[in-house]
């Protein structure tokens, strides 16, 4: 073909156009990887179903002799963490309108509550009384809950990151793709702990 | 936030060569590195074939003990799917997509390169396990309650390597349908993509939801072997088929990851050796949509024997996935119909997916017929079925593809005579090996079995099947002998040797670094085509006019 003929570079710089239209590139990228996300836990949570539908009538929950769940401070746990949520969504409007110091303070509070989320999950495994290894209900209560400890982790490495960039200035009213793809993923994180909440603790 | 550049560095690189090639971020380098490393463990894992098929070749234990031959075939399978055939797939689009996309590079080019160096990382651990008392040695489904039982780390080994390299591929979509819904461009409209984007984009589809499953369960497995977990365990409260239902909800629709890219391979090689376009453009698209969303739908037509599942309900979804693969049958001999046809080795090896997918496709409703599966469960039937459908039509396209995108890559054809003759020893060997696995499955011999009995009346056909797997073997000799000789004195290819209509063919042969100087102006699905030749909309096939000012929809 002769299409080598004309040396312009045009192409790409149309594209660049291009890709700026409509949602941002690294956010279609963040919204798929959370749908993966969502067929991991999806898997997770057919593991807890099938095991609780094949428990006999009555012995479902934690083995004989250990203390029961403790509602109230999963409860405790659930404030903190939809607390988190609405504090990053804060800080979202906030660098929206180019406000960066409140994006620092949403920000640094977002990471506190995320990481007393964490603290308190850890407490509550300390005084379960019952481990992985005892029975079908500790397997899967400790794998949901663990691995969505895990990815509250993940969140919480990623709002360190972001707050990081904030100190150094690095995010405008226009350029914070980074900060709304982190945010889009704690409130993601959040959504599936009151999925796990909801099953484990209140559907008796 | 600019975590994405357009396209790599095009200044002088005072890296070395090595060093270039370990860190790049090229979306052609990276698709070379994926081939060359799939093919790597192509030979490795065939290798292992022919270790099963010397031992089945007569009655008696030849040189291997039963735990050997049960390793053999567990790292054969593995291999073969997950780091030969998903990835060497992978690598393919990986080149081509974005060239067919006009684009530049990938979306996400680090993660692209993530995704692949996590690959060999994945396969070294699960092939690890030689090193350390022996690898995973229960299949590549790794059923329980063998799977959770099992001593040594072989099996651990197994699952954190598959974990790595599941990760890999969900990375790797992520990627490719960003790409595809953010890098076209200008007047690529997605009804005017290439048929093999079109096919990656719903792969990708199935990867991205599909794989973290097995994900799921590959860890809870693991949890199972090694923190006294009981997922699996019946005797305090877990449920093995679980493990099935996990296994089998990617399984399926991995099937489809494997020949849905093959397919759009075919699709762009028989239509360039016919001097057609492809017949019923839309209709393939909507065929291969149609797959992908029936492929989450047929996951437990693997479980009939358990007695676990409402086999009515899998039957019949299993019987609708005929018709859309049938609706590509008339694409593609419509396409063949009246062409001008020439049959170079990648028309060869298309043509040769065509038929034995046909016949992996109709042995493949037989046993997704409830009473027919009862008989044919767990028989070498079913291992002829899958040999047909991910040998003779997944690694068919994949030579095909090899073949016909060669020149692309590296600007020289790789040597026509020799590729036939590959073709033929391929063709005749790939039969022999294992058309006669389809009487064997139904005079009874299960699969997995290290030996038989020498009265079965199975000898014969078990000698028959291991000189065919010696034969493919010897293919592959003129096969590499090509490759060699193309790279030390090939023919050179020029910018479109094969008269392309797709965007790829428009940039220099091999591509520079960013990809196209110039884009050709896109009208339809076949731009080069019109580009030589007008169309209605654009006699003269001049510049960039007003329809792609307005940019990609």
């Amino acid at each position: 073909m002769t299409t080598q003929a004309v040396p312009a570079v045009q192409a790409p710089a149309e594209q660049e156009a291009n890709r700026q239209s409509g949602m941002p590139t690294v956010m279609v990228g963040m919204l798929l990887f959370i749908a993966s996300e969502v067929m991991f836990f999806g898997g997770l949570f057919a593991t807890y179903f099938n095991a609780r539908a094949h428990a006999a009538p009555g012995t479902w929950g934690p083995p004989e002799g250990a203390h029961h769940l403790d509602l109230g401070l999963a409860i405790a746990l659930t404030v903190i963490l939809v607390s988190s949520s609405i504090t990053m969504q804060f800080g979202i409007w906030a660098i929206r309108r180019g406000n960066t110091g409140k994006l620092k303070l949403w920000t640094a509070l977002t990471l506190i509550l995320g990481v007393a989320f964490l603290l308190g999950q850890l407490y509550d495994y300390s005084q379960l009384g019952f481990g992985i290894s005892d029975g079908v209900f500790g397997t899967v209560f400790y794998t949901l809950t663990g691995f969505h400890g895990a990815h509250v982790f993940g969140g919480a490495v990623g709002l360190t990151i972001i707050l990081a960039r904030t100190m150094r200035g690095q995010f405008s009213a226009r350029n914070h793709t980074a900060v709304e793809a982190v945010s889009i993923y704690w409130h993601f994180v959040d959504v599936v702990w009151i999925g796990v909440f909801s099953t484990i603790y209140l559907l008796r | 936030m600019a975590t994405t550049t357009l396209g790599p560095a095009t200044g002088v690189s005072r890296r070395s060569w090595v060093m270039d090639w370990l860190t790049t971020v090229d979306h052609k380098k990276i698709g070379v590195l994926y081939i060359v490393n799939s093919f790597l463990f192509f030979f490795a894992a065939g290798i292992l074939a022919l270790v099963i098929r010397s031992e089945l070749a007569v009655p008696g234990m030849q040189f291997l003990d039963h735990d050997t031959f049960d390793q053999a075939f567990t790292m054969h399978g593995t291999i073969m799917l997950f780091l030969f055939i998903i990835p060497v797939l992978s690598g393919f689009a990986n080149f081509i997509v974005p060239l067919q996309l006009g684009a530049p590079d990938m979306a996400f080019p680090r993660i692209n390169a993530l995704s692949f160096w996590l690959l060999p990382l994945g396969g070294l651990l699960i092939f690890s396990g030689y090193l350390f008392g022996g690898a995973a040695a229960e299949g590549w489904t790794s059923y329980v309650p063998l799977s959770n039982r099992s001593p040594g780390v072989g099996t651990d080994l197994w699952l954190i390597g598959l974990t790595l390299v599941g990760t890999a591929s969900i990375l790797g979509a992520v990627n490719f349908i960003t790409t595809i819904f953010k890098m076209r461009a200008p007047g690529m409209t997605l009804f005017r993509m290439p048929i093999f984007v079109w096919t990656v984009l719903v792969t990708a589809v199935l990867i991205l939801l599909a794989t973290p499953v097995l994900t799921a369960g590959l860890i809870a497995l693991f949890i199972d072997r090694n923190y006294g977990g009981s997922f699996f365990d019946p005797s305090v409260g877990g449920n093995p088929i679980l493990w099935q239902h996990l296994f089998w909800f990617f399984g399926h629709p991995e099937v489809y990851i494997v020949i849905l890219p093959a397919m759009g391979v075919v699709s762009e090689v028989l239509p360039a050796f016919s001097r057609k376009p492809l017949f019923g453009y839309k209709a393939f698209v909507f065929a291969t949509i149609g797959i992908g969303l029936l492929s989450f739908s047929v996951w437990a037509h693997h479980m009939f024997t358990t007695g676990a599942i409402f086999l009515p309900y899998f039957a019949f979804m299993t019987a609708l996935i005929g018709i859309p693969t049938g609706v590509k049958m008339f694409n593609w001999l419509g396409t063949l119909w009246r062409g001008k046809l020439t049959f170079s080795a990648a028309m060869l090896f298309a043509l040769g997916f065509i038929s034995m997918f046909l016949i992996g496709g109709i042995n493949g409703v037989m046993v997704a017929i409830p009473p027919v599966d009862f008989h044919l469960h767990d028989t070498y039937f079913v291992v002829a079925h899958l040999h047909y459908v991910f040998f003779g039509g997944s690694v068919f396209a994949v030579f095909a593809a090899t073949y016909y995108w060669f020149p692309k890559m590296f600007g020289r054809k790789l040597n026509e005579p020799l590729g036939k003759i590959h073709f033929w020893i391929h063709f005749i060997g790939f039969n022999l090996a294992f058309f006669p696995m389809h009487e064997l499955g139904l005079l009874g011999m299960p699969r997995r079995i290290a030996d038989y009995d020498p009265n079965a009346g199975w000898t014969l056909l078990n000698s028959l099947s291991t000189v065919g797997a010696f034969m493919i073997a010897v293919s592959i000799i003129p096969f590499l002998v090509n490759i060699i000789a193309t790279f030390i004195n090939g023919e050179p290819a020029g910018d479109n040797p094969w008269d392309g209509t797709t965007l790829e063919w428009a940039t220099t042969s091999p591509p520079p670094p960013y990809n196209f100087d110039r884009l050709p102006p896109i009208h339809s699905e076949r731009p080069l085509f019109y580009l030589a030749h007008g169309d209605d909309h654009n006699p003269d096939g001049s510049d960039l006019d007003a329809e792609q000012a307005g940019g990609a929809a």
